[in-house]
């Protein structure tokens, strides 16, 4: 019985994630080396992967920040009363069951060329749909709770004693976060960013919606992979398609080291 | 310094900015699509949520979203199960590949099933010999959904079975109870709320599903032309209010999903 579960295990991975992952690196290579180099050394590929990076940078750096510091009130903060924090820590969770599309299209709603906010920034020359400060944007609301669910529990679980100790021996706040709540919460952190690393670089249809997917102007990996295969260029998408998987199975070994990380503190 | 950043006015500068940018970032845009779907009145948002396409391409993706949770809760118990309770060669690199939907971007998991059981495919042949289509249909539809959602079950279940007390199992074997009534009375109990909380998530990610989805779907309206997609196809032929119509019946069905998920949880937290 046991021998038979473990062997059904073995296929479903086998059938459901080994062979697509072993998939795309025979794909990528179906017409040699050259096909694969061809395919990325095409301008648009070498723009859509840089777009990805500048999002991916700094999506990452953004959601760090507000997101320990939204974890860090939404379970320390005094003035706010619990009922609304109760509330508050329910919103984070939101963009989690919002379709992509739907955050996509959300902004395009608010800040589109012909909404009033949108008209005011296009006066001042600053476009925000169909250009980079959109697509970040939709990334940013895409990815918004994942830092603040990795952080906020280990908060609840430190509890607030070893703070208060440090503050009422008059440590200052920012030294009190550095030297005491940062070594508790940096590998839930570290965890967090991976996520958002990860999510970011995949994100595509908030940003297939805000961008417009113009190529060599607002085209990121994933679109630039859409498009491809749409244009039946099968062998190009499958070369994008290896660089994006290749980051993905770093980010997955990067998950595994820091959650043993986490578990051990 | 330090002074400055110990200043109340500095601190509620701070704590204000934060909330504004957490206010304008989540809550704006959510209430921004429902105001736009009533934004031409009552008539034209239940014109388009009665239009026959968009209505059967919302049922249409609550029943593959719920063939795949169903699908997923079956295969994710057991692998968690077996994950966990069993040490066999292996074991920790299969635990770790759990994962691999959440790192691969969505629209590489939608070309690989588009590759793999595409019709140009070994699989997609052999079984279009024997008259199943399995790309640019259903199938193919639900698949992408299992392969994107394959993590949640099996990560919800995987903490309860190593909290679960190996006494009280032990206890119920020798008492006399059979294997499979040790099961269902002690271990399946304990992995329910896990099962079901995800299995819910499973489904709303299901339901929002666009990237997989959107390349092997054939998008034949009021065929394989889930919700996700004729959004998008409305976006894209400059109907916004219409888009935004459907969104809204979507959203408050995953806010629902999102509810009683936090209810289960909470219920779980305070016994």
């Amino acid at each position: 019985m046991r021998r038979l579960w473990i062997i059904l295990t073995y296929v479903i991975f086998t059938l459901l994630l080994i062979v697509p992952l072993v998939k795309i690196f025979t794909g990528a290579w179906e017409e040699g080396i050259d096909g694969f180099w061809d395919a990325l050394s095409r301008p648009q590929s070498i723009h859509a992967l840089m777009m990805t990076g500048i999002i991916v940078v700094l999506v990452t750096i953004i959601n760090t920040l507000f997101g320990v510091m939204l974890a860090l009130y939404l379970v320390r903060a005094q003035w706010l009363g619990p009922r609304l924090k109760r509330l508050l820590n329910s919103i984070v969770d939101l963009p989690f069951a919002v379709s992509p599309v739907i955050g996509g299209l959300m902004i395009v709603l608010i800040l589109g060329p012909s909404t009033v906010i949108g008209a005011l920034f296009a006066d001042m020359g600053v476009n925000i749909v169909y250009a980079l400060p959109g697509m970040i944007l939709a990334t940013l609301f895409v990815t918004f709770p994942i830092m603040v669910r990795e952080v906020m529990p280990v908060l609840q679980e430190i509890g607030a004693q070893q703070e208060e100790a440090a503050s009422t021996l008059g440590a200052y706040s920012w030294y009190t976060f550095w030297k005491v709540t940062w070594p508790s919460i940096r590998w839930g952190v570290i965890y967090g960013v991976v996520l958002t690393v990860a999510r970011s670089m995949g994100e595509f249809g908030a940003v297939l919606v805000v961008s417009g997917n113009i190529m060599n102007k607002t085209q990121t990996a994933t679109t630039l992979v859409y498009q491809d295969v749409e244009n039946f260029n099968v062998v190009a998408a499958n070369g994008i398609a290896l660089v994006l998987a290749a980051v993905s199975v770093g980010l997955l070994l990067l998950m595994e080291w820091s959650k043993k990380r986490r578990e051990v503190h | 310094m330090n002074e400055i950043f110990r200043g109340k006015a500095w601190s509620f500068g701070f704590r204000s900015a934060i909330m504004i940018y957490f206010l304008c970032l989540i809550v704006l845009p959510i209430v921004g699509i429902y105001t736009q779907s009533f934004s031409l009145g009552w008539t034209p948002f239940w014109e388009s949520v009665s239009d026959p396409l968009a209505w059967k391409a919302v049922l249409l993706t609550l029943k593959l979203a719920l063939i795949a949770t169903v699908l997923n809760m079956l295969i994710g118990t057991m692998i968690g199960w077996v994950l966990i309770r069993y040490r066999f060669p292996g074991r920790s690199i299969l635990n770790s590949l759990v994962d691999l939907p959440f790192a691969l971007p969505t629209a590489v998991g939608g070309l690989l099933i588009l590759l793999l059981l595409g019709p140009n495919s070994l699989i997609g042949m052999l079984a279009g010999k024997i008259g199943i289509e399995i790309v640019f249909h259903e199938p193919a539809i639900v698949i992408a959904m299992l392969f994107v959602t394959f993590p949640f079950v099996i990560r919800a279940i995987q903490p309860l079975l190593e909290e679960l007390d190996r006494s009280e199992e032990e206890a119920a074997y020798t008492l006399g109870a059979s294997k499979a009534k040790t099961f269902f009375s002690v271990i399946f109990p304990t992995m329910l709320p896990g099962i079901l909380s995800g299995a819910m998530l499973a489904f709303s990610r299901g339901l929002a599903e666009f990237g997989a989805v959107v390349l092997v779907a054939g998008n034949i309206p009021g065929k394989t032309l889930v919700a996700s997609v004729f959004i998008f196809g409305e976006i894209e032929s400059n109907n916004p209010q219409g888009a935004a119509a459907v969104s809204v019946m979507l959203l408050t069905l995953s806010f629902l999903i999102l509810w009683l998920v936090n209810q289960l949880q909470a219920r779980r937290s305070t016994p």
